[in-house]
């Protein structure tokens, strides 16, 4: 395979192949879905964090206009896979409507079904529920002696060298941070619409980051054939984790579904977008560190405490960043999950790895500071250059030449390292920095291509597009492979009848189910080959043929290109199609692969008021080759928004005598506006990875935020002086935090 | 009884439609009555619609600008009478809400708008606002945006509006149509203080409607400055906000006004600290001299002492940029 993969090569950058359908309000999302005798399910949520439901009267309810029924525990359908003990090691679940017992507040305790939304709604403030209360326990704080070892195998303790070695270090940092719960937030509400066409057959309209996910937990759940369980997710507003799990409430849509016969559509309030659809949890952290006066690192001790639910073990890598990023050679970590009676979590973008990389980026920079070398210096003096948690090479890492990348566009040698030294009117100037890696995955998945002679190409995959841009991403591969222009490719997702691929999560689909993509064009290039050969080509080998501008052809033998539709008619052939199923295979095992990100930003920073305005962000991406510039550069802009908003605004604030938020809407819980977001100059190294997929692409959607606050921080301590260790840096911390 | 929806096309009209119900409001702009009606915060069974009500106008006459109940945030804040004599106004309205939001809202539905005091709004939660005699979700609760004056131990939270800031500090009235006619209140007297009747956060009284706004024309276009701090750069509550408006001769305060934001149930008019400033020179120590005053009397809870250092500061700052102006 010559053919190369540049986002600067001679073709032009495309545009979204979905970009027309999004901004024109084309694209459906599940909510936008009607069937016929459509009816509408709110829910009735505990007011309780903890207890059990004595009494609930669904009468007037039941009396209001419009309603055709009540779910609750009283009446449920029976839910097969709900009737089996739970599963072992993660805690008993949540069995929506299967017990009276209450687990968290706003946790859901019956569904109203009408025939129209505002009826349900209002019968839904009729339903009333009794509740026996048990104490609670929601105040992360006050609870943290209560954190426990994991359940998941490996997670609690690592260790190479000695433990705890930074206490003997030269030059020693002991630092704890802090990052408060936040929530996913995406614009689009959570929901589902679920019908059931026979009683074996149910179809779902979702909003799901996985459709064979969902297929297979409603499968598995209601005990039906899995080509009986159809899930449609073709858009999906926003998700950034929110979606990788199938909630309680969908599971209880499905079940109203099928109680009354009809098509059911539930979709959550923004209030209950805070209570039952996981978040980043929040997590303490305590960094120990020590280096040689030389700036040289001697030990890492890096522990983290994270919130989870008591009937539900969630668990991320908050630790893991620790032990491979720099050249340490004594490094332990300790990682503890705290149960609370609060919803369970769920992964949220850069999981784990942004709450640890805060720390540890932050530690990096402490470190730099106290050993008065610059950070970025102290970065490459203990840069790795295999990985020292494994003891095996990195696939490919350009992080130094990022680095340098980054520093260079930002002006980083021109800024006065002196803290509090840099001044634009009242403002006061600061820079800071960060790094940031994520596993680069690669799963299998399975791609059907179907080239017509009509001079169509049909790519099809059941993965989902929860807006980074897969389906571009897709074309744009079939695009190089094929020499076919992008307007002459289709990709389609979204619908669980399609190939399997895996759930879109973890940076990992532009690797696994590009790869797929790619080996179905290479096999439909040798289908295409044998047909021509069967005429034109007799007698030639593989490399001598070249598939451009839509045409097979001899190299060196313009004449002897032929458009792939002509060839399909010549040959009395409507289509041809090839399924191919890919997966990484053995010998990448022997590397570590990872994407990283480097953040560079300006802060100014307003002594008199406390307030923080990031001026200027450099991010600078080492993901492999970058498939699409357009949607690649997107992503990263949207890493450094959400990583402004971790780190300057966001916060899910608990009542704790309630286990209530209190600001659970959008105008008290604050995602960055625009008016808080300047340019952002998203960078990339751009060279291929050799071992990951055939592409040399590495997934980039979690880098884009990991890391991102804590240059954020950073920034702020060169600014003032003031090192602020628990997030967001609202102007309060500024102004109540003394500089150092 | 069944939910109603009428509209009204005169005061007077609008005025008796409201007399014959108890629980009938008026509604204009919506964007704090529907957000309520939705959380089940407040249950009005008949909606009087105003939006018609020839209110809208904005006039000069003599030495006063009137404005009408009905005109847009956006449309007053746009208005070239108000851009020329009252900047100020013009400042506070744009550092409120959204575009979208003001492009809705009305002067008397900012006026008439009601805290965003979380407890306010989880009927979950106990309120004295909401619920007299539930007592105070805030008090020992989370109390990171609530009130460092005027507090009652029955209530702690604070008007929301940036408007209504710039207007008491302009010394603007009140025009107000009941069934007996009109009457005309101070605008610093239009909002109260929780004391023992938290549930009541103004002194209309049953059955009255805001037909307009009068603004003294002044001498502060030159040296007026809005000074709100938030925790993001749009689309949030102040923390802390600041209406200042001068006049100067040379570096000489001749004339003060100042108001504050975010500090109380009411617009916090700062008179001990605009009678210090003058006569004074306007230097950073008169400023923070000015600001100390105007805290004499604040009192923090839990979450939000940062005020008595965010508050003063705001003061100083906003009184530097209003007299740096040219």
């Amino acid at each position: 395979m010559e053919k190369q993969f540049f986002f600067d090569a001679d073709t032009p950058d495309p545009d979204r192949v979905d970009g027309r359908a999004k901004v024109t309000g084309s694209a459906r999302y599940f909510a936008e879905y009607t069937l016929p005798d459509m009816t509408y399910g709110v829910l009735v949520t505990s007011p309780v964090t903890k207890g059990r439901i004595k009494a609930l009267d669904t009468k007037a309810a039941e009396k209001a206009p419009g309603v055709i029924a009540v779910l609750s525990h009283l009446n449920k359908p029976s839910v097969p896979g709900y009737e089996a003990p739970p599963a072992e090691g993660r805690g008993p679940g949540m069995r929506i409507f299967y017990t009276d017992k209450i687990y968290f507040n706003g946790q859901p305790v019956a569904l109203v079904v009408a025939d129209s939304f505002e009826r349900a709604t209002y019968a839904a403030t009729l339903v009333r529920a009794q509740y026996e209360k048990e104490e609670f326990r929601t105040d992360f704080d006050a609870n943290l002696d209560k954190a426990v070892a994991p359940r998941a195998p490996g997670a609690a303790e690592y260790k190479r060298g000695n433990i705890d070695a930074y206490k003997n270090a030269e030059v020693q940092l002991e630092s704890e941070y802090f990052i408060p719960t936040e929530m996913h937030n995406p614009m689009e509400l959570h929901g589902i619409l679920a019908h059931w066409e026979s009683p074996e057959k149910v179809i779902m309209y979702a909003k799901t980051q996985g459709v064979k996910a969902t297929q297979q937990t409603v499968t598995n759940l209601f005990k039906l054939q899995a080509q009986n369980v159809q899930v449609f997710s073709e858009f999906v507003g926003g998700a950034f984790g929110i979606a990788l799990r199938t909630w309680p409430h969908e599971v209880a849509t499905v079940m109203a579904a099928k109680m009354v016969g009809k098509p059911v559509k539930l979709v959550l309030t923004r209030e209950q977008m805070f209570t039952m659809v996981g978040y980043r949890p929040q997590a303490k952290q305590k960094l120990g560190m020590g280096a040689t006066k030389a700036g040289i690192l001697t030990g890492i001790t890096h522990e983290a405490i994270g919130q989870t639910a008591t009937y539900d073990e969630f668990t991320e890598g908050i630790v893991n960043m620790t032990k491979f990023m720099y050249a340490c050679p004594n490094v332990n970590t300790r990682y503890k999950v705290l149960p609370l009676d609060v919803c369970v979590p769920i992964w949220m973008r850069g999981p784990g790895e942004a709450t640890g990389a805060f720390a540890l980026e932050s530690a990096m920079d402490e470190m730099a500071y106290r050993l008065g070398i610059d950070p970025v210096e102290f970065r490459i003096r203990n840069y790795a250059e295999t990985d020292p948690q494994r003891n095996q090479p990195f696939s490919s890492k350009y992080v130094k030449e990022a680095y340098q990348m980054g520093a260079d566009k930002i002006g980083w040698s021109k800024r006065n390292p002196v803290p509090g030294s840099m001044k634009n009117g009242d403002w006061q100037v600061g820079y800071g920095m960060s790094t940031g890696v994520f596993t680069a995955g690669r799963g299998g998945a399975t791609v059907r291509a179907v080239i017509s002679d009509d001079g169509m190409l049909l790519l099809q995959s059941a993965v989902s597009d929860i807006g980074p841009g897969t389906g571009t991403a897709m074309v744009k591969i079939a695009s190089d492979l094929m020499g076919m222009p992008f307007e002459k490719i289709r990709f389609e997702l979204g619908n669980s009848s399609l190939p399997p691929a895996p759930s879109q999560g973890g940076s990992s689909t532009l690797s696994t189910v590009g790869s797929a993509v790619n080996d179905a064009c290479l096999a439909l290039q040798e289908q295409l080959a044998i047909l021509a050969g069967q005429k034109t080509f007799a007698g030639k080998t593989k490399q001598d043929i070249v598939f451009s501008n839509g045409r097979i052809g001899l190299k060196n033998e313009p004449a002897s290109a032929i458009g792939y539709a002509e060839l399909l008619r010549q040959n009395n052939t409507p289509a041809v199609e090839v399924t191919k199923d890919s997966r990484q295979g053995e010998a990448a095992r022997k590397y570590s692969i990872y994407s990283f990100s480097i953040h560079f930003v300006e802060v100014n920073v307003h002594p008199a008021t406390g307030v923080v305005k990031v001026t200027k962000i450099v991010s600078v991406g080492d993901a492999g080759t970058i498939v699409s510039a357009k949607t690649a550069a997107s992503q990263m802009i949207g890493g450094a928004v959400g990583g402004i908003g971790m780190a300057l605004t966001e916060e899910a604030i608990m009542d704790h005598r309630f286990g209530r938020y209190v600001n659970h809407n959008f105008a008290d819980y604050h995602v960055p506006v625009h008016a808080d977001v300047p340019h952002v100059e998203s960078l990339f190294i751009n060279k291929p990875d050799p071992i990951i997929n055939p592409m040399g692409a590495k997934g980039m959607g979690e880098i884009a935020l990991i890391g991102f606050s804590a240059a954020v921080a950073n920034a702020v301590f060169h600014a003032t002086g003031k090192r602020i260790r628990s997030l967001p840096i609202t102007p309060d911390k500024i102004l109540q935090t003394k500089a150092v | 009884m069944n939910f109603e929806y009428v509209r009204a096309s005169t005061a007077a009209g609008a005025v008796s439609m409201l007399a014959k119900q108890s629980d009938a409001v008026f509604i204009a702009g919506g964007t704090n009555l529907v957000d309520l009606m939705k959380r089940g915060v407040v249950s009005p069974m008949r909606l009087i619609d105003i939006n018609t009500l020839p209110l809208k106008e904005i006039t000069l006459s003599g030495n006063k600008v009137t404005i009408g109940a009905l005109a847009l945030n956006s449309a007053v804040s746009e208005h070239p009478l108000v851009i020329k004599h009252f900047p100020l106004l013009s400042y506070a309205l744009k550092a409120g809400a959204s575009q979208q939001l003001r492009n809705m809202a009305t002067v008397g539905g900012n006026m008439m708008q009601r805290t965003r005091c979380s407890y306010f709004y989880d009927t979950v939660m106990p309120c004295n606002k909401r619920e007299p005699g539930t007592g105070c979700g805030a008090m020992q609760g989370i109390n990171r945006m609530h009130a460092i004056f005027g507090s009652s131990e029955n209530c702690i939270a604070v008007h929301p509006s940036d408007m209504c800031v710039a207007l008491a500090a302009l010394d603007a009235s009140v025009i107000i149509r009941g069934a007996k006619g009109d009457r005309k209140i101070l605008f610093t007297d239009f909002h109260r203080l929780p004391g023992n009747t938290p549930e009541k956060d103004n002194n209309l009284q049953p059955g009255e409607l805001i037909t307009h706004v009068e603004i003294p024309v002044n001498a502060f276009q030159q040296h007026a400055y809005y000074l709100k701090i938030r925790d993001r750069a749009s689309y949030a509550f102040a923390l802390v906000s600041v209406a200042a408006a001068l006049e100067m001769q040379g570096n000489k305060i001749s004339k003060a006004r100042l108001a504050m934001g975010g500090v109380a149930h009411k617009p916090w008019r700062l008179t001990e600290a605009e009678a210090f400033l003058k006569g004074k020179e306007a230097t950073e120590t008169n400023f923070k001299a000015a600001a100390a005053l105007a805290m004499q009397g604040a009192k923090a809870y839990e979450h939000n002492s940062f005020k008595l250092q965010m508050a003063p500061n705001a003061i100083a700052e906003a009184l530097k940029k209003a007299t740096s102006k040219a």
